[in-house]
């Protein structure tokens, strides 16, 4: 601290003449930047992070190495004749044990099938699904009279909770065993004559519904920060492309998605993060049966059904390792935008 | 290369009239600039010829086609906005060939157009650069780039230069100017700078609140205004007015404005005769009056007396502020003239040039 302020005085020497001359108040020397100043601003916020992430993850990494209660190395589970990864030994579950590597076949079956194969899915087309939505409901939204009702309507589905959305669909989906269908869907079906199906039983459609209740829940979010960034596309570059011969759909792709890009990347690396977090809706659904699991869900199974902390553990921090990548992405894209103004 | 027509162009947005029966015949080639104050509608008749608004009634014609109902990318016109509206993300090149493109033109002969656009406009060396590495000139360029390549029937200008500082406005002032004479097309103009238009139009039309006031060539609207309004919004500094009384003195005419009364010229006085006894406003330009020590020879002047209150010396001559009474105005005098601050002078009026408007309709009398 005595540093910093003699640093500082040397260093604003030239500067503090001119400021008593003005009439300003002068400035207090702790608000004075050098070097060591802006750590001590930080510093709690610091000490707060570090007691509740930075220590609870070593912790969570040093539990992955361990056995199911975490009293001894994980090397003391192997089985005899079974293969064995020493002390990764809860990563080679983690990372093995729902393929079936009998056959190049059999792996690319089991992979399709596993937490790893869903969370992929998952990520596919809710991601897709949520940002198209949300860019398609954007654009439209622009254009009606209603906007902000419009708007609000299909933000709605953010402010319930997961899980309520959970079961809000799990009634949807219904399947009756007897004649009749209380599930919407089912009895849209039956009454068009249709048969009912089992959406949340039947592999493989029922991974792709649940998705969808993730995209109904997370398409407002998209919109809401699409839509402030094609407000933000001025009126006359639109005009001056409609002038220049470009039908709407051609000024759409080629001028306004251009434009917007950066913010379609952010909102697809924010996407790709929460939806490899995601785990309640599975959860509420399905439980992660039907071979519905996905990477989240299967790190709550592991720690608080069968109640395997290392396991648990190991999912979790592969988990980590995965989602790091987006969020590198995001924090780049945030910095560049930030040099950039 | 087209004829424009507006025929009775109404354009509400709500309550308020932006344009008001607007009647306009221009021709193919013509230079036409929409002058007038902010917020009078100029923006608003341009865009609705452009298609980005839809007028309330009336027709809007492009050559001999109806065009009420054809959109933007079909009218076959190239505007330049006055924010420029360069695409961002496109370079130079690409933005100056994005309308070729949609128009499926062969790669060879977009390269041409946009080259010799470039050359036109000396922006060769930039044609790689993203728009936010250009400077304020250099966009503006290029959006006049984009507008040449296109080689559209009519060319529509949104006060193109008045984001650019006052040296480079003259300058592209004049290389607008040249490049009509050059592409031999219909330009369109928009500006509130009445030097602009008097500098570059063939014709220009003064629009005040949705009105269009008068359309005629630079010369005719300077020394023959039709209204009050004309006649103040057009020249620079701008008319000197006094409000008086038209007195009838004998077989003389008067104008009487209580503080001096100046006799007319007999020559006028049948269309001046009607109106004595009622109220008119005297209108003189600042050049038309003269220091009565040095008026120029062969003209015929009434002299007025009054206070120098300010003087401004632009070497090649003086701007004199003067009061008489409860009237101020401005003249323009020869530099040789010794009149200072706070003397009582002398000032004579040039009667050839006087204007006279009726005080109630605020039309000219003449
Ligand atoms: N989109 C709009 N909605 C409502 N009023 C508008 C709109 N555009 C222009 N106006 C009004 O129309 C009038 C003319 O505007 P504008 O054509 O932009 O004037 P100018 O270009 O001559 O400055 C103004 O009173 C303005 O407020
Ligand atoms: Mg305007």
């Amino acid at each position: 601290m005595a540093a910093s302020q003699a640093n500082s005085n040397i260093g604003m020497s030239g500067k503090r003449k001119r400021k008593q001359a003005s009439p300003n108040p002068p400035v207090p020397q702790i608000m004075k930047q050098g070097a060591f100043v802006p750590w001590l601003y930080l510093l709690p916020a610091l000490a707060v992070m570090t007691f509740f992430i930075v220590y609870p993850m070593i912790n969570t990494i040093g539990l992955s190495f361990m056995n199911s209660d975490g009293t001894a190395s994980a090397a003391t589970t192997c089985r005899d004749g079974q293969p064995c990864w020493g002390v990764f030994e809860n990563y080679r579950y983690a990372l093995t044990d729902e393929f079936n590597t009998s056959s190049p076949a059999a792996l690319w079956k089991s992979f399709w099938s596993s937490s790893y194969g869903n969370t992929i899915k998952w990520i596919v087309v809710m991601v897709f699904g949520t940002v198209t939505v949300g860019l398609a409901f954007a654009v439209l939204a622009d254009r009606v009279k209603y906007e902000a009702l419009a708007k609000a309507v299909l933000f709605m589905p953010m402010a319930i909770s997961f899980v309520g959305a959970g079961v809000i669909w799990k009634f949807v989906y219904d399947y009756g065993t007897s004649q009749t269908q209380i599930g919407l869907l089912n009895s849209i079906i039956t009454s068009l004559g249709g048969r009912p199906v089992a959406w949340l039983s039947t592999i493989p459609i029922n991974t792709f519904m649940i998705v969808i209740v993730g995209i109904w829940i997370w398409s407002g979010f998209c919109m809401t920060i699409l839509a402030a960034a094609l407000k933000s596309v001025p009126d006359e570059i639109i005009e001056a492309a409609r002038v220049d011969g470009a039908a709407e759909w051609t000024v759409f792709w080629k001028i306004i998605v251009p434009i917007i890009l950066p913010t379609i990347t952010v909102v697809v690396t924010t996407m790709v993060i929460n939806v490899l977090k995601l785990f309640d809706l599975v959860y509420v659904m399905t439980g992660g049966n039907f071979k519905t699991d996905v990477i989240a869900n299967r790190m709550y199974t592991e720690m608080y059904k069968n109640f395997n902390v290392g396991r648990g553990t190991a999912v979790a921090v592969i988990l980590v390792v995965a989602i790091i990548p987006f969020i590198y992405l995001n924090i780049k894209r945030f910095l560049e935008q930030e040099a950039s103004r | 290369m087209a004829s424009v027509t507006f025929d009775h162009v109404f354009k509400k947005f709500g309550e308020v009239i932006a344009v008001n029966d607007l009647n306009i015949q221009i021709e193919d080639k013509e230079f036409l600039v929409l002058v007038g104050p902010s917020g009078c509608g100029k923006t608003t008749a341009l865009r609705s010829l452009a298609g980005l608004e839809e007028i309330s009634s009336g027709e809007i014609r492009i050559g001999d086609r109806v065009v009420n109902d054809v959109a933007p990318k079909d009218r076959d016109i190239a505007m330049v906005f006055q924010s420029y509206a360069l695409y961002p993300h496109l370079s130079v090149y690409d933005n100056m060939a994005f309308g070729l493109k949609l128009r499926k033109t062969p790669k060879e002969e977009i390269k041409r157009r946009v080259n010799e656009a470039a050359d036109i406009l000396g922006i060769q060396e930039l044609l790689d650069r993203k728009p936010r590495q250009l400077s304020g000139g250099q966009r503006q360029r290029v959006a006049v780039g984009r507008a040449i390549v296109r080689e559209p029937k009519v060319f529509l200008f949104d006060e193109p230069l008045s984001n650019l500082d006052a040296k480079l406005r003259v300058q592209m002032r004049a290389e607008i100017s040249k490049l009509h004479q050059r592409l031999q097309t219909t330009f369109i103009y928009v500006t509130h700078d009445q030097t602009e238009a008097m500098t570059m139009a063939t014709r220009i039309a003064v629009i005040n609140k949705g009105v269009l006031q008068q359309l005629d060539t630079p010369q005719n609207l300077y020394d023959h205004p039709n209204n009050l309004f004309v006649a103040g919004f057009i020249g620079s500094p701008a008319m000197n007015f006094f409000r008086g009384k038209l007195r009838k003195d004998g077989a003389k005419l008067l104008f009487d404005a209580g503080d001096f009364s100046i006799a007319l010229p007999a020559a006028k006085s049948t269309s001046y005769e009607p109106h004595a006894g009622k109220d008119v406003i005297f209108g003189i330009r600042p050049e038309n009056v003269h220091d009565a020590e040095f008026v120029p020879m062969n003209i015929a002047t009434e002299k007025v007396m009054a206070k120098v209150d300010v003087t401004e010396l632009m070497g090649n001559e003086i701007f004199l502020y003067l009061m008489s009474g409860n009237n101020t105005f401005v003249a323009r005098v020869d530099p040789r003239s010794q009149l200072r601050v706070g003397q009582q002078a002398a000032v004579a009026f040039d009667m050839e040039n006087l204007h006279l408007f009726d005080a109630t309709t605020e039309q000219a009398i003449r």
